[in-house]
């Protein structure tokens, strides 16, 4: 028999081969940029070189017919060279002005919309579903589909007050991140639990230290080992599903959705900020999900009326405050929105700060 | 490879509209392919019960611990048969890109062919983590498909408890704000941990995010457990030609209110001839006033990163931001990429060691307290760590001298 191949550890590749030859030039180079129009960015080198890049967006689970299709788009029209934006839109950089618009015309006719940049809602960045992921309670690329169509005009607009970027995800870990807006399951039932599979599928020491509420505790239970929940102090997390399938956690009527507003990962203005609880019990309503689109169109039209320029969502709901972001919405405030959690009561307001 | 089509009215509702469809995508894989034509089946099905259908396993390359994240139906009838043999398997390859995600048309028309070849004709660009995914592959398969894409020069990523993909801005390829190396700086983090990457054998994941300025466009303070963003230290650059350019454009109400009232320490001011004054002092390099006006201020010219420590999302005690841990330091000769290099395996053994499991950085550093964790990695205790001083009392100051100490001479060397 002959040897196995051993993969050669290379690692991350170097950047060098899949530069842009401008872009190679003027590396560390740059001396600003502006944006001629929605969707594209012109930077200007110290050089003189300049180097414009138009972006589209795309659903960002491929086939490779739309794949090729960019490719040809980009040697025919472009220059040869992509690059893709933490929020799966397409970059395609040209080093001459007059390329620019036969590019736009080209990728629109094929379908693909040419925006994303500055004060737009750029592409949502979100997680797996129902797709491809083990521990999913929807799916994001559906419901992402679904919303983008809603909100195709924003993204190839720039009329918000300042960038929105948006966010799902299938499960509260929360692999979508942080958003302006996000769009998370937030399940409401505890497990259902399969006891006559955790002793086989479950390293129960493990799940039992991953609850971060101690709710779960070994028992036997039909004469096997198992694990019990403490439903009274269950938060409903679903942190004991990963390492415990038989700990079903998603539930197809009580799988909710929970919409938070005002993540900001920028230094810009105020320090970085992690996004809020607005909605929940939003229902899991696949294919087209309306009803979280709705609450979404509501908060943004809120936001765009009424914001100042570069006000990110949350820097928006600061100033007016919560009590007006909830009247604006019109969203319905609840006991839910009070932090309970360790270190919450630095969320509450301890002041005489009120408007009226 | 002529399978028939499921019926899929709820997916094909995904198919109308202007944004554009990985529906029709998946159908269109479908005509050729008849893992997709499966696929589709199963993913009708969980869009009709509202329920997902796969499970982990262990699939993997020869030499390599991760990397691969196998998936398996659970949908069978009730002899144990899957009711949609064809994508009974469909696992997913995590492939690092280059850093920035740059490409040219040319590779990425040969990965389209590897995975037509030997996957579903499915490629994600990019997941959350950062990895092209190519998704879709049955256990035979993933062997080949690996072994082709590593002969193009690239590797698999992270998956598990390990080192994970790191990501980079455009950074320094495209873009004036850029303070450093963004590419150099994630490939040396990244490629000096593959061992932690390829066998999986931390407490948990480790991620390495790089931006090159605090607009942090990788979000990195939130996300990664050693978070490496760009800065400078001497004041920042003023083209008052420009600035009167800009005022005279825009008008001064748009520039007092839009840039200099929004400054977050008060730190800019509008002169009489519409010039821009700037107390570098206060000036705490948050971007804004050069993201406003990107032709007439740009960052100084001795720049270098910022460190943070313990980003990450809610599992399992809350989200936690990642803590300064070094407030500046260059990062342009060998030395300081060295520097870096050692600081974060320092790190990275600190956390192996002591970390329990599951736990991420941020939540350990928060178990052990940061003074703990900064003696552990060898590094000082510097006020730019905090928002503010301690709040309460309880804490035993009978090494107050020797501490002063380290500090009066911590100053005197500088």
């Amino acid at each position: 028999m002959s040897e196995p191949r051993m993969p050669i550890e290379s690692g991350v590749p170097e950047m060098d081969p899949y530069l842009h030859p401008v872009l190679k030039k003027n590396y560390g180079n740059w001396k600003w940029h502006d944006r001629p129009r929605p969707g594209v960015l012109h930077h200007v080198a110290h050089s003189g070189d300049e180097i414009w890049t138009v972006r589209a967006g795309t659903q960002r689970q491929m086939d490779v017919y739309t794949i090729r299709k960019l490719m040809d788009i980009a040697d025919e029209y472009a220059e040869g060279y992509v690059r893709f934006t933490i929020r799966s839109n397409i970059e395609f950089m040209v080093s001459e002005e007059s390329k620019v618009q036969p590019l736009i015309d080209k990728l629109t006719e094929e379908g693909f919309p040419i925006g994303g940049t500055g004060n737009s809602v750029s592409m949502i960045s979100h997680t797996q579903g129902w797709l491809h992921c083990d521990i999913p309670g929807t799916d994001a690329s559906g419901a992402v589909k679904a919303l983008m169509d809603d909100l195709y005009e924003e993204f190839v607009k720039e009329e918000m007050p300042n960038r929105v970027r948006i966010t799902t995800s299938c499960c509260q870990i929360n692999c979508g991140g942080q958003g302006d807006i996000a769009i998370n399951i937030q399940h409401t039932k505890p497990p259902k639990i399969d006891h006559s599979q955790v002793a086989n599928v479950c390293e129960r020491p493990s799940v039992v230290a991953r609850c971060p509420v101690a709710a779960i505790r070994p028992a036997m239970v039909n004469g096997k080992p198992s694990l019990e929940v403490d439903e009274k102090k269950c938060i409903c997390c679903g942190a004991c599903f990963p390492p415990c399938p038989p700990m079903q956690i998603n539930d197809p009527e009580h799988s909710k959705f929970a919409i938070w507003v005002g993540g900001k990962n920028s230094n810009a203005r105020s320090k970085p900020t992690f996004h809020k609880l607005v909605a929940a019990g939003v229902p899991n309503n696949p294919p087209r999900w309306p009803e979280v689109s709705e609450i979404v169109m509501k908060i943004l039209k809120a936001y765009k009326e009424d914001a100042k320029d570069w006000e990110r969502v949350g820097e928006w709901a600061e100033r007016i405050g919560w009590p007006r972001f909830f009247e604006k919405t019109g969203l319905p405030f609840t006991k839910y929105h009070i932090d309970n959690w360790r270190g919450g009561r630095a969320n509450l307001n301890a002041s005489a700060h009120i408007r009226f | 490879m002529a399978k028939p089509m499921h019926d899929t009215p709820m997916l094909d509702q995904l198919e109308s509209g202007p944004w554009p469809s990985f529906v029709t995508g998946l159908k269109r894989l479908a005509k050729d392919n008849d893992m997709m034509v499966d696929l589709l089946g199963q993913l009708e099905t969980s869009y009709e019960t509202r329920k997902g259908y796969w499970k982990g396993g262990t699939v993997g390359v020869i030499g390599y611990g991760g990397g691969i994240i196998p998936r398996f139906t659970e949908l069978k009838d009730e002899d144990g048969n899957p009711l949609f043999p064809e994508a009974a398997e469909f696992h997913t390859l995590r492939v690092m890109p280059p850093p920035g995600m740059h490409y040219d048309t040319n590779t990425i028309r040969k990965m389209c062919d590897i995975w037509e070849k030997y996957g579903s004709g499915l490629i994600a660009f990019h997941g959350q983590s950062g990895d092209i995914m190519f998704q879709g592959c049955s256990t035979d398969n993933v062997q080949p498909a690996f072994d082709e894409i590593n002969e193009m020069g690239f590797d698999l990523g992270g998956a598990g408890p390990a080192v994970r993909t790191g990501m980079s801005c455009v950074g320094a390829a495209r873009c004036e704000h850029s303070c450093f190396d963004e590419g150099r700086t994630m490939r040396m983090l990244v490629n000096n941990a593959l061992d932690d990457m390829h066998r999986p054998a931390l407490p948990y994941k480790f991620k390495y995010k790089v931006s090159g300025c605090p607009n942090d466009c990788m979000n990195s303070v939130q996300r990664a457990d050693l978070a490496t963003i760009g800065t400078w230290r001497d004041d920042m650059k003023v083209d008052q030609e420009e600035v009167k350019a800009f005022v005279a454009k825009h008008g001064r109400k748009y520039v007092i209110d839009n840039v200099i009232t929004r400054c977050p320490t008060q730190a800019l001011a509008l002169n009489d001839d519409d010039t821009l004054e700037v107390n570098n002092k206060d000036c705490v390099r948050c971007m804004h006033c050069i993201n406003v006006m990107t032709k007439a201020l740009a960052p100084g010219d001795d720049k270098g990163v910022t460190l943070l420590c313990g980003g990450k999302r809610t599992l399992k005690i809350g989200d936690l931001m990642g803590t300064v841990i070094v407030p500046f330091h260059k990062l342009e000769t060998d030395e300081d990429f060295e520097w870096l290099e050692e600081l974060a395996t320092e790190i990275l053994d600190f956390f192996a060691e002591n970390a329990l499991e599951h736990e991420r950085t941020g939540e350990m550093i928060e178990r052990i307290g940061l003074v703990n964790f900064l003696e552990g990695v060898g590094l000082e205790v510097d006020p730019n760590m905090i928002s503010h001083p301690r709040m309460n009392p309880y804490v035993r100051t009978d090494g107050w001298d020797e501490e002063v100490a380290k500090w009066e001479a911590r100053k005197a060397e500088a």
